[in-house]
């Protein structure tokens, strides 16, 4: 019982990265009819630009370190602290929290010069030709990212009051043996806020029932004269930040490398395959879901059973759906199931 | 003698009775055209045929063979061709290629693995081709793409490519929608000549005078159910007709 | 107007491209390619290209997960090396079978989806492969490591190579080692052959089938015809191509990796394919030579070659320069890979071959015009 409560709390943080990415894959494909092999690096650049903010505070000026006292020796101290002391350190402390202000307007262009310079070319082309200029677009990401910060990965840590692990068990009266980190804890509620906003934004605005209705039906909302192209700019924007956010929280979780987008996006877009292509909520559903289902077969006596199973079973998971059921779990009848 | 026996025919969307008992018979040779107001489920009884729909109950008895259950290739292999409202022919292909297709479908079956000869070497299938080419009229476009010609080219080559197969029965789905007058004499004139080759059809038509000017036959549809059939001068008459098209006029 | 093909244009076109294959160490040489390494390379990839043009160019269904058709060719060549003999056929057999089974399998499924659906599906099935091949299947695949020869490996057929204290033997076919230029000869005899097959197939009604399945589906089942069958067919003989080209990657270089069935591998192929021309004849194999051909030129490039490029500009303009163009050279390469997937399927889907055309078009257009004219009628 306990082991199973670990697990799902172990799947639930990955899957919220994954519920995350896809929510953007699909809202994109939903209301723009876009298939985005490039949103993975989204992700990625979100995670970057918490590493580049880290960069930045932390630039750092070589001062006499007082300390040693019978050579000359110098130490590395970064401006803040020189400048500010304490609260400086404190900043660098924050530095992953802090860049979520940093990224929002970041993304939001990262998007809008997506949408605007690229994809809005290929709204009337095959689905193949999308999936062709993404792909390339997600290389070129890629491939300057690595030129900029290499190929390994970069560990970032979080605030120090989160870096423990929490005894999860101890606090609701089970064994003390389900520990958790305090980080992904708040990778979770975070996910859960971002989803919750982005949820708010779409019911609750005209600009939400206009992306809604888009995605029930594309051409008549285009025929009431409502200004597609403008809105469609704005949810490929939306789309960036909310990947780039996810990017951004998980870099404590997974040190950033320049290819852990593409890694999240063949498993995203099994995310949206699962939920159904165009339903957010499956998006969001199915991203836990598999999330906690890969963290189940990593259990070791899962993996007794089925040797490789954790490898696979997301995929496997995808191509069952995809032939018992084209629509995803919470798919509607006839969008995209041929 | 009957060659498309249709009985008890019953089809339910959701709350809407699209197909409400239809019986029907088709004889050998005939023309048979099945018209009625928007709505009636001319289009849905067509899609019973030819596999697209499958009928809640009742029968589909062509030429001694049950077509339901059957899947869309298999009843054409049966000998059932049909023409849509909009054309769907092979777009990116020369009309020739769109001709030896159906020619080939015909006479090797629904799949051979035939990846060693050259087609247009084929001198049978290419003769079958030209010559439904030239019966039509587009002989002097065969190289052309077939996707670049007018509507009503593309709809005369879609005609070609279920006559190339020669079947026994040509199912038309409004093949003069959306036409102009000039050119919707032009396919009577057309669909006259290919009368005399004795293909039986049924044809689903809006324009009466399509209809009167084809049909030996006339089977009149309202709301998913027969209300009357006869000969075209017959239905003329009929004050059931008349009705069902005035009264889905007021609608 | 779509240009007819005869039987003596395709023969021509044929002789030329045996021709320009066998020729390749001669005309290469000014261009700085000649060498068995990078033809190799041009024959191998041109191969994969034109077995996978058969199906995302004739069929126009997208595979994304033709690489691990690729790298079961390889881990079967090298597993026939290690327990059979070093003669490159049976391990060339058994590398085509396999591959050819795997895909009768994968294509059974994924085919019964079309669409993005049908390229997630073959991503999904390669992912799970080449995890598969890192994970649980180490003892087959050896993993991180990669399967390799070893000096006693069983080689039940042709044991007495194993010589004491001699090595590994090499690759061979009867005893012709399969190294340096007898390497390339044969796999360019291998690419003429797979050439004249691929043009065969497209030129038969097999490949009519096929290119109807692109055109219109609904109107294919409508005449008659069980497409199904037909998409089966092209995947799996563009899978036994892939295999084929795995498994000559491991007669030239007899050792096996997974990266070999990542599925950036499988972007590829298919860039290979759009570059040169996607449904074309020549244009997969141009595009795997043009893509094999700038990756070895410009992964080749480095800084101090960028200076001695850029030498005449003054200094400033110069480090400028290099520092822009240092980033889509050497290990950048992938960059100007990645630049070029876009440009092209942005401003011209249709390859290198329609782009040839287009400008053949241009300037011999009144030739064209008036020849055309009594064509029509003849023929």
């Amino acid at each position: 019982m306990d082991a199973i409560f670990l697990q799902i709390l172990n799947g639930l943080d990955k899957g919220g990265a994954y519920a995350l990415i896809a929510l953007g894959l699909t809202l994109i494909f939903g209301t723009l009819g876009v298939v985005n092999f490039a949103h993975g690096a989204v992700f990625m650049l979100g995670a970057f630009c918490a590493v580049t903010l880290n960069k930045i505070l932390t630039l750092s000026q070589r001062i006499r370190d007082e300390s040693v006292t019978f050579f000359e020796a110098y130490k590395e101290v970064p401006y803040l602290e020189v400048w500010f002391g304490e609260t400086g350190s404190t900043l660098i402390e924050y530095s992953v929290p802090i860049s979520i202000l940093v990224a929002i307007p970041v993304m939001l262009l990262v998007g809008l010069a997506m949408e605007r310079g690229l994809f809005r070319f290929f709204y009337n082309r095959t689905h193949a030709e999308q999936i062709l200029v993404s792909f390339g677009l997600a290389i070129v990401i890629q491939e300057i990212v690595k030129a900029f910060y290499g190929a390994n990965p970069i560990p970032q840590a979080p605030p120090e009051i989160f870096a423990g692990s929490a005894n999860i068990g101890a606090m609701l009266g089970m064994s003390e043996a389900i520990v958790y980190p305090w980080w992904r804890l708040v990778y979770l509620v975070f996910a859960g806020i971002v989803i919750a906003a982005v949820f708010c934004f779409l019911q609750f605005t005209t600009f939400g029932m206009v992306v809604r209705a888009g995605m029930m039906d594309r051409e008549t909302v285009g025929l009431l004269g409502i200004n597609i192209e403008r809105r469609f700019t704005i949810v490929f924007g939306l789309a960036a930040v909310v990947s780039g956010l996810a990017g951004v929280m998980y870099t404590p979780i997974l040190p950033p490398d320049y290819h852990m987008g593409m890694d999240f996006l063949v498993l995203s877009f099994v995310v949206v395959v699962v939920g159904g292509m165009g339903s957010l909520g499956g998006a969001v559903a199915a991203g836990f879901l598999l999330g906690v289902l890969q963290s189940f077969a990593a259990m070791a006596e899962i993996k007794a059973i089925i040797p490789g199973i954790d490898q696979i079973i997301i995929y496997l998971v995808a191509v069952v759906i995809l032939l018992v059921r084209p629509r995803g779990l919470m798919g509607r009848k006839g969008v995209m199931e041929t | 003698m009957k060659i498309l026996e249709v009985s008890n025919v019953n089809k339910r969307f959701g709350g809407l009775q699209a197909l409400d008992d239809v019986n029907l018979t088709v004889e050998q040779g005939h023309v048979h055209a099945i018209i009625g107001p928007n709505g009636a489920g001319k289009s849905t009884l067509l899609n019973c045929f030819v596999g697209r729909l499958m009928p809640d109950t009742g029968s589909v008895i062509f030429d001694g063979t049950s077509l339901l259950g059957l899947a869309p290739h298999e009843i054409n292999q049966t000998g059932v061709s049909r023409v849509f409202q909009t054309p769907e022919i092979f777009e990116d292909l020369s009309l020739l290629d769109n001709l030896m297709i159906p020619a080939l479908a015909k006479r090797d079956g629904a799949f051979t693995l035939n990846a060693w000869g050259r087609v247009d070497q084929d001198a049978e299938i290419r003769d079958q081709a030209e010559h439904m080419l030239e019966d039509v009229g587009l002989q002097d476009k065969r190289h052309l793409q077939s996707g670049t010609m007018s509507r009503g080219d593309k709809r005369r080559l879609e005609l070609a490519m279920c006559l190339v197969q020669n079947p026994k029965l040509l199912l038309l789905d409004e093949p003069t929608a959306g036409m102009s007058r000039a050119d919707t004499n032009n396919t009577i004139d057309l669909l006259k000549k290919i009368g005399e080759r004795g293909i039986t059809k049924v044809i689903i038509e809006h324009d009466m005078h399509v209809v009167f000017s084809l049909a030996n036959r006339v089977s009149v549809l309202a709301q998913g159910h027969v209300i009357a059939e006869g000969t075209p001068e017959e239905m003329k008459e009929d004050q059931r007709v008349k009705d069902a098209y005035l009264g889905a006029g007021h609608e | 107007m779509i240009a007819p093909t005869t039987p003596r244009k395709d023969m021509v076109m044929f002789i030329v491209f045996a021709i320009a294959i066998l020729t390749l160490p001669i005309w290469m040489a000014p261009l700085g390619g000649s060498y068995p390494d990078l033809l190799q390379k041009f024959a191998i990839f041109g191969l994969f290209a034109v077995g996978f043009n058969i199906l995302f160019g004739l069929t126009g269904y997208l595979s994304f997960g033709h690489a691990a058709f690729l790298g079961v060719g390889s881990y079967t060549a090298v597993w026939s090396f290690k327990l059979l003999s070093m003669n490159i056929l049976p391990a060339i057999f058994f590398g085509m079978i396999t591959s050819g089974l795997f895909a009768l399998i994968i294509g059974y499924v994924s085919l019964r989806r079309s669409g993005i659906y049908f390229s997630i599906l073959t991503l999904a099935f390669a992912q799970m492969s080449y995890n598969l091949a890192y994970s649980v299947l180490t003892p087959i695949t050896y993993g991180e490591t990669g399967l390799q020869l070893a000096q006693y490996d069983p080689r039940i057929l042709d044991a007495q190579a194993t010589v004491e204290g001699g090595g590994i033997p090499l690759t061979n076919l009867f005893g012709l080692e399969m190294q340096g230029w007898p390497g390339f000869y044969f796999c360019a005899v291998v690419l003429i052959i797979g050439f004249y097959i691929a043009m065969r197939i497209t030129r038969s009604p097999f490949g009519m089938m096929l290119l109807a399945v692109k055109s219109n589906q609904n109107r294919m089942n409508y005449t008659g015809l069980n497409t199904r069958p037909y998409t089966l067919a092209a995947f799996v003989i563009s899978g036994i191509y892939a295999g084929l080209a795995g498994s000559l990657m491991a007669v030239t270089d007899p050792l096996a990796g997974a990266e070999r069935m990542q599925w950036t591998a499988s972007g590829e192929v298919v860039l290979m394919t759009i570059l040169g021309g996607v449904g074309t004849l020549l244009g997969p194999v141009l595009g795997a030579a043009i893509i094999k051909y700038f990756e070895n030129i410009f992964s080749a490039i480095n800084e101090s070659v960028l200076h001695a490029f850029f030498g005449f500009l003054p200094d400033f303009i110069e480090n400028g320069l290099v520092n822009v163009a240092s980033l889509f050279v050497g290990k950048g390469w992938h960059l100007t890979l990645g630049v070029l997937f876009m440009v092209m399927v942005i401003f011209l889907p249709g390859g290198v071959i329609e782009a040839y055309d287009r400008i053949r078009k241009r300037f011999f257009s009144k030739e064209t015009r008036s020849s055309a004219a009594p064509q029509a009628g003849d023929d």
